[in-house]
């Protein structure tokens, strides 16, 4: 199994996603998050919020094609068949709102190898269209040796 | 708020068998073995499985439902995933107050289906307000 640690610091251009008030609906449909400020024009009106408000793990949505160009660039070596998605963290500050512009800059902060397997430690990081930092995310992966 | 140190909560949720269709289209994370039977099945799956992050988000879902409900309650979640998750099976996510400071309450996490451990040692941090 290759371990290309060279390529640890890494970055990949910025991403920027334009955040629509029905993308936040449908995914907020899709994961049950029911409140009525990812729904409801009006009550987000009335918290104050110009438009609807974003769940927190909408950060996926706004940082999952960079995390996939990521894996698929060859000097990283991932070898798909044998991947899994270890582990996942984020940390959230400023929110984020329909008409919101957020760009994500992903960086590799770790390929190392333990008993046969290879870890990767990606780590995103989320500002707005103000500069404001609305999510910091880490995306662990695991990658199997071959079968034996 | 009244959150206290050792107070327990569950949330319960059932897939339906176009779950990962959904949230496939919500998420643009279109791999075949969530979406796809046959593909799934030939690579060695029981099956089309639930995507991790769907799993997460309903970790998500059971910590802010444990403070109050407010969506940006939550200022950091961390999980380790484990087992796979199918689809028209019962997941049960429970958790526990590990914590409580004067503004902030640290909980413990797990989500589960039968007796798969789908996601292990959650961490989240809520703002309380």
């Amino acid at each position: 199994m290759s371990v290309p640690s060279d390529k640890v610091g890494k970055r990949y251009p910025p991403l920027t996603y334009a955040v629509g008030r029905e993308k936040i609906r449908e995914y907020a449909a899709a994961t049950g998050f029911e409140h009525p400020l990812h729904h409801d024009l009006d009550a987000a009106h009335a918290a104050g919020y110009a438009d609807l408000l974003a769940p927190p793990m909408f950060v996926v949505v706004y940082c999952a094609s960079l995390f996939q160009a990521a894996l698929l660039d060859p000097e990283l070596e991932i070898d798909f068949a044998h991947l899994v998605h270890g582990g996942q963290a984020f940390s959230w500050q400023q929110p984020v709102i329909a008409g919101d512009e957020i760009t994500t800059t992903l960086t590799v902060k770790d390929i190392s190898e333990r008993a046969g397997l290879r870890f990767d430690t990606f780590e995103t990081v989320s500002v707005n269209q103000r500069g404001e930092r609305t999510a910091v995310g880490t995306w662990s992966t695991i990658i199997r040796g071959e079968e034996r | 708020m009244g959150v206290e140190v050792g107070e327990q909560f569950e949330l319960r949720v059932t897939p339906d068998r176009y779950t990962t269709i959904r949230y496939a289209g919500a998420s643009g994370d279109f791999n075949p073995i969530h979406i796809d039977e046959q593909f799934a099945l030939s690579v060695g799956l029981p099956g089309r499985i639930l995507h991790g992050l769907w799993s997460m988000a309903q970790v998500a879902r059971a910590a802010t439902d444990a403070a109050g409900g407010d969506p940006l309650a939550l200022t950091e979640l961390s999980v380790q995933f484990r087992g796979m998750a199918r689809l028209e099976q019962e997941i049960v996510i429970s958790g526990e107050v590990q914590a409580v400071s004067e503004a902030r309450a640290r909980v413990k996490l797990e989500a589960r289906q039968g007796d798969t451990r789908l996601i292990r040692n959650a961490q989240a941090e809520l703002l309380l307000r």
